[in-house]
């Protein structure tokens, strides 16, 4: 029994969720007085034992492709039998996740934001429509699969610490899998990265005004983010977008500009550090979950922020 | 191409209410539409059928009430919709619901492709399309934001973080789409007209075997213990009415 780990690898690192998922892990591994284990696809014994140093008692090690690892990892389960299995809630670990859950009848929890043992029940919590509910999730199978979101969770602490590294061998399934033609790398903004965005909204008049944005994120060394319907009205590519149907994003600091604060944006942003709301309507939705907030024009407010700011620079 | 697509009637979300003392919400607050992400799924069996011919049925999970939507299905191209309604059905999380999906789709005589939206605006999992795929034993793809279709092959491209990836299709096949994969084009009046004179069946736990184990709440190894509405903790909610002193407030924020 164990809570199990899926380490997800992004080329030949470790995707940093993965440490997330280890640093909770342990907390819950401890509640429950169980293993905490990881399990990686790809990579050699210094990725496995980077896993060790982040927590993981033991590290199961395959070659191989991670694009197929279906199967070995519902064998794996089948075998060791994990209590919990733990999954970032990346593309790839919210696309696996399914089918591992499907292939062992198990429950499957999605995109959590926090996860907790109360009386020795292991507790998951989601945001619900649109993350204006906060649901508590309990699961009755075993194993218990949950995937979380990416940036929620504090990564565990890197020491060096002993463990053991079981090697596995890889079996592919080809008939799961459809033959692949083309593979390239997107220009896309590390949105979900970034520790400041600037979000315009409706309240822009047209595409051209994005420079302006532009100009004062490039001044808080920032990033330029979007509500859906510029997104949608092509003024700006989608890798922009925040919200429901965009990028959830959790920066140190979020301005939103003319942007009312629909719930479906909310769902990408609500979480920020720190949330500053410039728009022309005092009972915009928004201001409600603003930390600061100016109620003004955004033609006279954003000319004058980048002056503010240019001088202080100069 | 026998194209089954899967949609799920929800309350529109931009309307719903909460009930924020109870945590829950008041479904009757807002009509009830077709899963805005499910359009997008119709739109590209649509735009596949066109290319190849062959038929499209629509299937749903969920409450009889939500017959009337249908229509809007069949005005979009559906030639038949099947929804699973049965007392037995209720309360199943993802799991369940996909098995139950993935037993109807067993009875169907004959399909190439099932094609499902990215999530649901009330479940929000992203997990049923990949659940079915895997109780059927076909292969799945995720995240499809294009479906190319050239010299009689399909094709589907997958934007992962950083990266696209195409594949060709080889049927059996699941494929769950994006938004991006296309614009919904709306039905026209004609279409409306026509919708009014097909009906839905109806398919209850019988009709799937009967094995009620494994469906509604019964199958559903998950549940909700509690509803919790989130406190905004800590903003501090300074509002500057004049612009000016907002402006000098925030240039003294944003310094630090
Ligand atoms: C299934 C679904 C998914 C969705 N997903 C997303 C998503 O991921 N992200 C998202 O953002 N939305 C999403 N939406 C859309 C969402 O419901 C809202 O329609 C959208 O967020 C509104 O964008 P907005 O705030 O830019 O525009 P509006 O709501 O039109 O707000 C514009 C604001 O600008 C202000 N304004 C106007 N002029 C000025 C000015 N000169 N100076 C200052 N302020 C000004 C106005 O007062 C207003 O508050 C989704 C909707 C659905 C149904
Ligand atoms: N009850 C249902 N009936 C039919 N299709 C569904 C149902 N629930 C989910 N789906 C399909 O599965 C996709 C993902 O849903 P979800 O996992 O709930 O976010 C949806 O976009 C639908 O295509």
């Amino acid at each position: 029994m164990s809570v199990l780990v899926f380490a997800e690898m992004k080329g030949k690192e470790i995707h940093p969720v993965a440490f997330e998922l280890l640093g909770k892990g342990e907390e819950i591994s401890k509640e429950l007085s169980i293993k905490l284990e990881a399990v990686v696809f790809g990579g050699d014994e210094s990725t496995a034992q980077e896993l060790i140093d982040y927590g993981a008692e033991n590290v199961y090690l395959y070659e191989g492709e991670q694009e197929s690892c279906k199967e070995c990892l519902s064998s794996l389960a089948t075998e060791i039998k994990p209590e919990i299995m733990l999954f970032g809630a990346t593309k790839f670990g919210r696309a696996l996740a399914p089918r591992i859950a499907a292939s062992l009848n198990a429950g499957l929890t999605a995109d959590c934001i926090d996860l907790r043992v109360e009386e020795k029940e292991f507790i998951q919590i989601r945001p619900a429509f649109t993350g204006n509910i906060l649901a508590h999730i309990k699961t009755r199978s075993t194993p218990k699969l949950t995937t979380v979101r990416y940036r929620v969770m504090k990564p565990a602490e890197k020491r060096k610490r002993e463990g053991r590294i079981i090697k596995k061998e890889s079996s592919v399934d080809i008939k799961k899998s459809f033959p692949l033609v083309k593979r390239e790398k997107i220009e896309s903004i590390d949105i979900q990265n970034a520790d400041i965005i600037v979000s315009g909204g409706r309240g822009l008049n047209s595409k051209e005004d994005f420079k302006m944005l532009e100009k004062l994120a490039s001044l808080l060394g920032g990033v330029v983010g979007s509500s859906r319907p510029l997104v949608d009205d092509g003024w700006i590519s989608k890798d922009h977008q925040v919200g429901f149907s965009g990028n959830t994003v959790k920066p140190r600091l979020y301005i939103a500009i003319g942007i009312s604060g629909s719930s479906q944006h909310l769902a990408g942003m609500r979480n920020s550090e720190m949330i500053i709301a410039v728009n022309s309507d005092p009972s915009a939705p928004i201001f409600r979950y603003a930390d600061y907030g100016i109620v003004g024009d955004l033609y006279e407010v954003v000319p004058k922020l980048i002056e503010g700011l240019e001088q202080k620079v100069s | 191409m026998d194209i089954v697509v899967l949609v799920k009637v929800v309350p529109n979300i931009e309307r719903v209410r909460f009930d924020m003392e109870k945590g829950t919400v008041d479904r009757s607050s807002a009509e009830s539409e077709i899963n805005p992400f499910d359009l997008n799924a119709l739109e590209a069996a649509l735009q596949i059928k066109e290319k190849f011919g062959g038929k499209i049925t629509a299937l749903s999970m969920g409450p009889q009430s939500a017959e009337g939507v249908y229509r809007d299905v069949f005005a979009r191209g559906a030639e038949r919709a099947v929804l699973l309604s049965d007392r037995r059905f209720a309360g199943a999380d993802t799991l369940a619901t996909s098995c139950t999906l993935s037993e109807a789709i067993r009875k169907l005589e004959h399909f190439d492709l099932v094609l499902c939206g990215e999530k649901t605006t009330d479940g929000d999992t992203g997990q049923v399309g990949n659940e079915v795929a895997e109780f059927l034993g076909i292969p799945s793809l995720y995240y499809v934001s294009m479906l190319g279709i050239d010299n009689g092959n399909i094709y589907a491209t997958v934007e992962l973080d950083g990266e696209k990836l195409v594949y060709k299709v080889d049927t059996p096949a699941l494929l769950s789409v994006t938004k991006d994969a296309n614009v919904p084009r709306l039905p026209t009046l004609r279409e409306k007209l026509e919708a009014r004179k097909k009906s839905v069946e109806i398919w209850d736990a019988e009709k799937l075997g009967g094995n009620t184990e494994r469906f509604g709440a019964k199958g559903s190894p998950t549940r909700v213990a509690k509803t919790v509405v989130p406190k905004e903790e800590g903003r501090k909610g300074s509002i500057y009415r004049d612009v000016k002193e907002g402006i000098d407030a925030l240039l003294s924020v944003l310094e630090a």
